[in-house]
């Protein structure tokens, strides 16, 4: 099983998110921006970062990249794609996912272990986690007010496509205190917070039984690999 | 070389953070009679030859797809820049102030 993890010009969590890749069992292969190729992976990541330096809007330079194209006919045929922060602001910019994020609410970048809700657990990337499942990952971002027009709200609450669901604290003003989203067939999801940082003891944020032992973030990357065994 | 001008706000109904912020500033700078900041963008795009109705629509086209977000932005303006539209006559170029430098 192989899982392309796609390294722009300012992506700073390409190597996490290989890294999680491989902690889950399969085998990270890591692709470039600028090529026309996605070399046979099964699903692809798009890392989170600032790439661009998030000029002109976050994600918007980065989901004209020439490897976009493929990426853009690879999830409309079903591939599993995850978005992660800057990934996910890519994946609106390109129209793969609804609505837009915007600049936090209270204006500052945000750093801090998030505790989520787990709404939708038919997704390529969320099948292994127990329905209603609270996590907690590490979420960091400036720009990460998740918002859309009524009716597109009303469409992804009545159709289950929200995936995750910021818990105790909306950190950043998003709509309905949403997280991260997935499309109708639930093979793209993107959302803000981190999970490929929550994948190994000793580096996870800290759990009730000991500090920084969360790998609540592995269940994504499982997840995709059982997408893919039992598709 | 002529410039198109595009103007791109955040959406009337949307937070605009930043304005936020500047208004607060104003407000504790004792500014009192403004009450609202709205901060967009402004593009200037330089064209190679004449504006023609092609480039003004192709501006349009990038201004829609790319320089905005329609998810959480409007364009509000696309002009010509005024001081470069004519080509200045040579008994005037000292008087008015398009130069070589456009």
């Amino acid at each position: 099983m192989r899982i392309g993890v796609i390294t722009f010009p300012g992506s700073l969590d390409d190597r996490d998110a290989q890294r999680a890749v491989r902690l889950a069992g399969a085998e990270p292969v890591a692709l470039w921006h600028g090529e026309h190729d996605l070399r046979g992976v099964d699903a692809i990541v798009l890392p989170g970062g600032f790439s661009y330096g998030d000029y002109l809007r976050c994600g918007a330079i980065a989901s004209f990249s020439p490897i976009m194209a493929e990426v853009i006919d690879a999830a409309n045929s079903g591939m599993p794609v995850l978005g992660i922060c800057n990934g996910f602001q890519m994946l609106t910019e390109a129209h793969l996912l609804p609505g837009g994020l915007i600049r936090n609410e209270l204006g500052s970048f945000i750093c801090r272990d998030q505790k989520l809700r787990v709404e939708n657990v038919n997704t390529a990337w969320t099948n292994q986690f127990e329905a209603g499942a609270e996590i907690t990952i590490p979420l960091k971002n400036g720009e990460g007010g998740f918002i859309a027009d009524a009716e597109t709200i009303a469409r992804l609450e009545g159709e289950g496509q929200v995936a995750f669901r910021y818990l105790e604290v909306n950190p950043n003003g998003s709509i309905n205190d949403i997280a991260g989203i997935s499309n109708a067939r639930g093979n793209i999801v993107g959302l803000m917070p981190h999970p490929e940082h929550a994948t190994e003891e000793g580096f996870g944020p800290d759990t009730a039984a000991a500090m920084r032992s969360g790998v609540d973030g592995l269940t994504f990357f499982t997840s995709a690999i059982h997408a893919l065994i039992s598709a | 070389m002529p410039t198109i001008v595009v103007e791109v706000m955040p959406k009337a109904e949307l937070l605009d953070p930043q304005g936020k912020a500047v208004a607060g500033a104003l407000t504790r700078l004792g500014k009192t009679r403004f009450s609202a900041v709205r901060i967009g963008k402004r593009f200037e795009v330089t064209v190679d030859g004449p504006v023609t109705d092609e480039v003004l629509a192709e501006v349009t086209e990038l201004a829609n797809d790319m320089f905005s977000n329609s998810v959480i932005e409007d364009v509000v303006s696309i002009t010509v820049a005024p001081d470069v539209a004519p080509a200045p006559q040579p008994d005037l170029a000292v008087s008015v102030e398009t130069t070589d430098a456009n």
